[in-house]
């Protein structure tokens, strides 16, 4: 099946394509946005990226599994990414994790309809370990009891990578 | 650094924290945003880049370069420049550059201008990285607010004077923060480093010769600017000019990210700004400026936390620093660390060091980009043994294996900036600290 851009999506890449001398570089801003048309990058969504950008499929292929936001699979709606690095091992992130798990019955890397769960290196917000990033929101100074509140926040108002593209 | 010196004293890239207004375009410019803009571009290029030497700022990422120097290795001749910014923060345990970003995104527009127009750089870019979702969004609206007010665009300020700035988001991956695979990532290719040299002063993006700074060290350059290279270097400590942000987390009473002044100790950043180590305890390790960085122990304390300093240790015998060697102080004992990139993390005496080497092992596991064998293979096997470590405690052997492993990564290859602490984390643990949790 071939997928194609919506017509804003298309606008913007060519928008962005006049602010490099190639195309090639658009390639990472071309596949947020493919992921956040199409949910995830499937081959349809790396063949749309190259035709789009007159890349090989090959380039597009390595751009799309080298960096790890880009997902090849479907995913929840919200992608909680939560920091366990030494900051938060700290301050017991790994405890907020495995209560992220339970609550959400995922293992690190799962996902349902609603969330994918990520088990995340350093997200930049070490002075207030452990913490975690939903999107354009931060939640920070954790304690694992805090988690079903945060759980049933996200449920009400998502808050998707998608919406940032 | 003279004891009178208040810790809350200066305020220089945080002067708008906490101001939510100076956001946007008319709240920064309310708050004098802007105001020396037309003065530094009526300048001669050549001058500011003196007057940023003169001033001693040093990059703010994590290894202390001084920026005017690096500014000056440009080709005179050089036909189209470019000025990027590295907003790819990732070390952990450092938080500076988001919050930066965050309270006062046009200082970071401001400041790359002026660099700019002493670079003659024409097209240049924000590299910020993907999980910066917010400050993404600040950025971009910034940069979209300076372009309708004519600080940004083909003719700033009816100057004559093009200045094009682009925000590209990254995606996820460490290893953008080190600047020749910053420059293949804003290329549209997979994020791994360049050999050096060239140096991407002589040829980085597109070919072109290239300036890679912090945000930090842009964030500075109007005010030095404004205020003069001597003020700023009065500020400083040694060859170091200006303030210093530094991010604690761990173990102390009050973490935060604090601009405080070059030179402070570790000791008084933990005991007079964070309130001490937490629950009363005592130091048992501090990792000084991001996780690739050596730690120290509670007997090194008392050494600023400067980058000459840190690699040294002056109270044993002053020596001439080259930024690029750390030098054996024969008798003495040399520290062999660095300031890094301010993000301090404190480790109580209680602090489970063996899984804390294994956490740090993993991760530079996790993020190695896979161009070369001996990381990506090594780091695999530094996760292999730590987590045995972690599990029933470091043997004598262990420690061989993770010499052998990282004493493989050759000087010749492109992310070397890692194996000193894959080495230096082991020996901690080797050291002797037997697991608190042997269930592992």
């Amino acid at each position: 099946m071939s997928l194609e851009f919506s017509a804003a999506a298309r606008s913007k890449i060519e928008a962005l394509c006049a602010r490099y001398p190639t195309k090639q570089p658009v390639v990472m801003a071309a596949l947020h946005l493919a992921q956040k048309e199409h949910g995830h990058l499937s081959d349809d969504a790396l063949r749309l990226v190259a035709k789009t950008l007159d890349l090989p499929y090959a380039h597009v292929y390595g751009v799309a599994t080298f960096y790890t936001m880009y997902r090849r699979e479907p995913g929840g709606v919200t992608t909680i990414r939560m920091c366990t690095n030494i900051s938060c091992m700290l301050r017991r992130g790994y405890e907020v994790l495995a209560a992220f798990e339970s609550q959400l019955g995922l293992k690190k890397g799962e996902s349902n309809k609603k969330f994918t769960l990520v088990e995340e290196e350093c997200i930049a917000a070490c002075a207030n370990a452990p913490c975690a990033v939903v999107g354009t929101k931060y939640f920070l100074d954790i304690t694992p009891d805090q988690v079903p509140k945060i759980i049933a926040e996200l449920e009400g108002s998502p808050s998707p990578e998608s919406e940032v593209v | 650094m003279p004891a009178d010196r208040s810790f809350t004293s200066v305020k220089l890239v945080t002067q708008r924290f906490g101001n939510e207004k100076a956001r946007t375009l008319a709240g920064y410019e309310a708050t004098g945003g802007y105001g020396s803009l037309r003065k530094a571009l009526a300048m001669r290029p050549e001058d500011i880049t003196a007057e940023v030497k003169a001033s001693n700022l040093r990059g703010r990422g994590g290894a202390g370069f001084a920026t005017g120097v690096k500014w000056g290795f440009v080709p005179k001749d050089a036909k189209q420049v470019h000025l990027v910014c590295n907003a790819d923060e990732s070390e952990p345990g450092t938080c500076k550059d988001r919050e930066l970003m965050y309270w006062d995104p046009h200082l970071l527009i401001e400041g790359m201008i002026m660099s700019a127009h002493a670079l003659r750089a024409v097209h240049n870019y924000i590299y910020i990285r993907g999980e910066m979702m917010r400050e993404y969004v600040v950025l971009q609206k910034a940069v979209d607010e300076a372009y309708a007010r004519g600080y940004l665009g083909k003719n700033i300020l009816g100057t004559g004077i093009e200045c094009q700035l682009t925000v590209h988001r990254g995606a996820g991956a460490y290893i953008c923060g080190e600047e020749t695979a910053l420059l293949n990532s804003l290329e549209g290719e997979r994020g791994q480093p360049r050999l050096k040299p060239p140096f991407p002063a002589v040829k980085g993006l597109f070919g072109n010769p290239t300036i890679v700074n912090n945000v930090e060290t842009l964030m500075n350059v109007p005010l030095i600017l404004d205020k003069g290279a001597a003020w700023f270097a009065e500020l400083g400590m040694g060859r170091s000019g200006g303030t210093r942000m530094l991010c604690v987390s761990g173990h102390v009473e009050k973490p935060g990210v604090f601009e405080l002044p070059m030179g402070i100790t570790t000791r008084q950043l933990i005991d007079e700004v964070c309130g001490g180590v937490w629950k009363g305890r005592k130091v048992k390790a501090v990792i000084p400026g991001g996780v690739s960085m050596p730690p120290l122990d509670e007997s090194e304390l008392d050494v600023p936390i400067e980058f000459d300093a840190l690699q040294t240790d002056e109270r044993i015998k002053p020596v001439m620093v080259r930024p690029d060697k750390q030098f054996d102080l024969g008798g003495g004992r040399p520290l062999r660390t660095m300031a890094g990139s301010g993000g301090v993390v404190v480790l109580d005496d209680q602090a489970d060091i063996p899984m804390a080497v294994w956490r740090i092992m993993k991760f530079f596991w996790h993020e190695s980009c896979g161009q070369c064998t001996p990381c990506r293979e090594g780091t695999g096997w530094l996760e292999k043994v730590s987590r045995r470590g972690r599990c029933s405690g470091f043997s004598p052997s262990s420690a061989p294996i993770s010499r052998r492993s990282s004493g493989r990564i050759g000087p010749r290859d492109a992310h070397r900036f890692v194996r000193d602490v894959r080495a230096r984390s082991f020996d901690l643990g080797a050291r002797g600290v037997r697991p608190t949790n042997p269930a592992g």
